[in-house]
């Protein structure tokens, strides 16, 4: 490994070591992580118990709905793990110290993406645990297709991540409500729980263009066809290629622009 | 010019119509101190935050340690640093793990040493495992300063060091900065209103006024020049647009 990089991957890790301070110092923070995915997997699985004796759609696959859940909350975690860990950084005033630092913005991105990774995995993990001993649903039996749906959202959820931490880096922290509107704003057009097929024409061309309905749209196939569709997961990871770089060009760009106008300094609560 | 810490010419910050810095141009030699003077709003923390690289210029040029700034900041990052009471450290994080993250980002080896050294030298050893939040504001300025000296820079930059500090502590610090730039040959550029550090500390001082360089010059010939007793009454006298040759 060359000193550069090397030293890169020291930088990346000395953040990753922030982040980890952070979530062990506070233990409502991890049950924070845990509370919510587990509380909608305790609300959709008694609906899901519920309308598989009286739905003949969904008793042909039981647990769909769960899974369904569960791989959402997936995309919603890896995009709050970019953003809101993000904002600690303008909450605790620190923006200025960090890049007077040899920190690169991208490093910095990198650090988020990792400690993303273990918040989702520490949240949804949790719910996939309750979910199994509350409702004997276990989301391993989609196989080893589950990790293809896991990183294509968690992915999507990255660049989502980067796009709102661009936005509070321009507009501040008047900005932050955006964390939480705006994966949800493209719920309705994932195809969740139901096929893209429903939506008006306008709106199937927008979910054309998520990733995440091709997740959903593919996620589905196994559960009633049980058949494992490569070709969709692989437009969903196409999809995110482009839609990960363009988060991060935004935030490179908006962290260039902060630079030029002093927010570095200033921005805080 | 060999040997300089910084090199600035022609530097210039524009906020729209608003000039913040303008048509500034100095040089620091290696192992001195110069003190950046000037009323709220002269355009201090504004140049200080160019030499750090967390603003750019609108023009000028900035060579720090030999390298272009503006193009390869990142080459002497590792070699500078800085502290100031108006950015924080992460208040969740304890003195140990902020010095311990800081220590990471510049690339320190034998860290835990060097966090004990800190410690023992800023009177930070009961402190250490204490949330940064939890310190008072005179705390937080000696783990700030921690901070600034955990990568033993080759150039420190302070805004206002003293600030919050009771003067007993504040003159330890300052014995303990002067004795650091002395040892390591580090430079060193300080913002700062308290006149008497000034006078203490640098060896040269630039005084703005509304953006713009006034004068500079060692703190006694400036004293001299402008007739006066102290540093405070030539900062008075131009501050006040009063000061006449």
């Amino acid at each position: 490994m060359s000193r550069s990089l090397w030293a890169s991957v020291r930088r990346v890790g000395a953040m990753i070591e922030r982040y980890v301070y952070l979530l062990k110092g506070s233990w409502p923070r991890i049950i924070e992580l845990a509370y919510w995915p587990t509380m909608q997997i305790i609300l959709w699985g008694f609906l899901s118990e519920y309308l598989v004796h009286h739905s003949s759609y969904l008793a042909r696959a039981s647990g769909v709905l769960l899974a369904a859940v569960l791989l959402w909350d997936v995309m919603f975690r890896g995009q709050l793990g970019v953003s809101v860990v993000f904002f600690e950084e303008l909450y605790s005033r620190n923006l200025g110290h960090l890049f007077a630092s040899p920190l690169r913005a991208y490093e910095l991105a990198s650090a988020l993406f990792v400690i993303s990774l273990l918040r989702t995995l520490i949240g949804s993990g949790m719910a996939a645990l309750f979910a199994f001993w509350f409702y004997h649903f276990s989301i391993w039996r989609m196989g080893f297709v589950l990790v293809a749906f896991f990183m294509n959202l968690l992915v999507m959820g990255w660049a989502i991540g980067l796009v709102v931490a661009g936005l509070v880096l321009r507009y501040g922290l008047g900005a932050e409500n955006l964390a939480w509107a705006a994966v949800f704003a493209l719920a309705p057009v994932s195809g969740i729980y139901y096929p893209i097929s429903v939506l008006p024409h306008w709106l199937q061309i927008v979910a054309q263009i998520l990733p995440a309905a091709y997740v959903f749209s593919a996620m589905r196939a196994l559960f009633f066809h049980h058949i494992i569709v490569a070709r969709p997961l692989w437009e969903a990871g196409g999809l995110n290629v482009v839609y990960l770089a363009l988060g991060l060009s935004l935030f490179l760009r908006t962290f260039h622009n902060a630079r030029l106008h002093g927010r570095l300094l200033n921005l805080g609560e | 010019m060999t040997g300089s810490a910084i090199e600035v010419a022609g530097l210039a910050k524009a906020y729209g119509p608003v000039m913040a810095v303008e048509s500034l141009t100095f040089a620091l030699g290696s192992g001195r101190v110069l003190g950046l003077l000037g009323g709220n709003g002269a355009g201090k923390t504004t140049t200080l935050a160019m030499l750090m690289g967390l603003l750019l210029p609108t023009t000028g040029s900035i060579r720090v340690l030999g390298e272009d700034f503006l193009r390869h900041r990142y080459r002497v990052l590792e070699r500078i640093n800085f502290s100031s009471p108006y950015v924080d450290l992460p208040h969740r994080l304890t003195v140990y793990e902020n010095l311990r993250v800081y220590g990471g980002l510049y690339g320190v080896r034998s860290i835990k040493a060097r966090i004990q050294k800190l410690a023992r030298d800023l009177d930070l050893e009961g402190l250490l495992a204490r949330p940064y939040g939890r310190l008072s504001a005179g705390q937080r300025t000696r783990a700030s300063l921690a901070k600034a000296l955990i990568n033993s820079p080759q150039l420190l930059l302070l805004d206002e060091p003293t600030a919050s500090l009771d003067p007993d502590t504040a003159d330890r610090l300052r014995s303990y900065l002067r004795d650091y730039q002395k040892a390591s040959g580090a430079a060193v550029v300080l913002a700062s209103h308290n006149m008497l550090e000034v006078e203490r500390l640098c060896d040269d001082v630039i005084m703005l006024r509304q953006g713009r360089l006034f004068d500079r010059g060692a703190p006694a010939l400036l004293i001299t020049k402008y007739g006066r007793e102290t540093l405070e009454e030539v900062f008075l006298d131009m501050a006040r647009g009063r000061s006449q040759l």
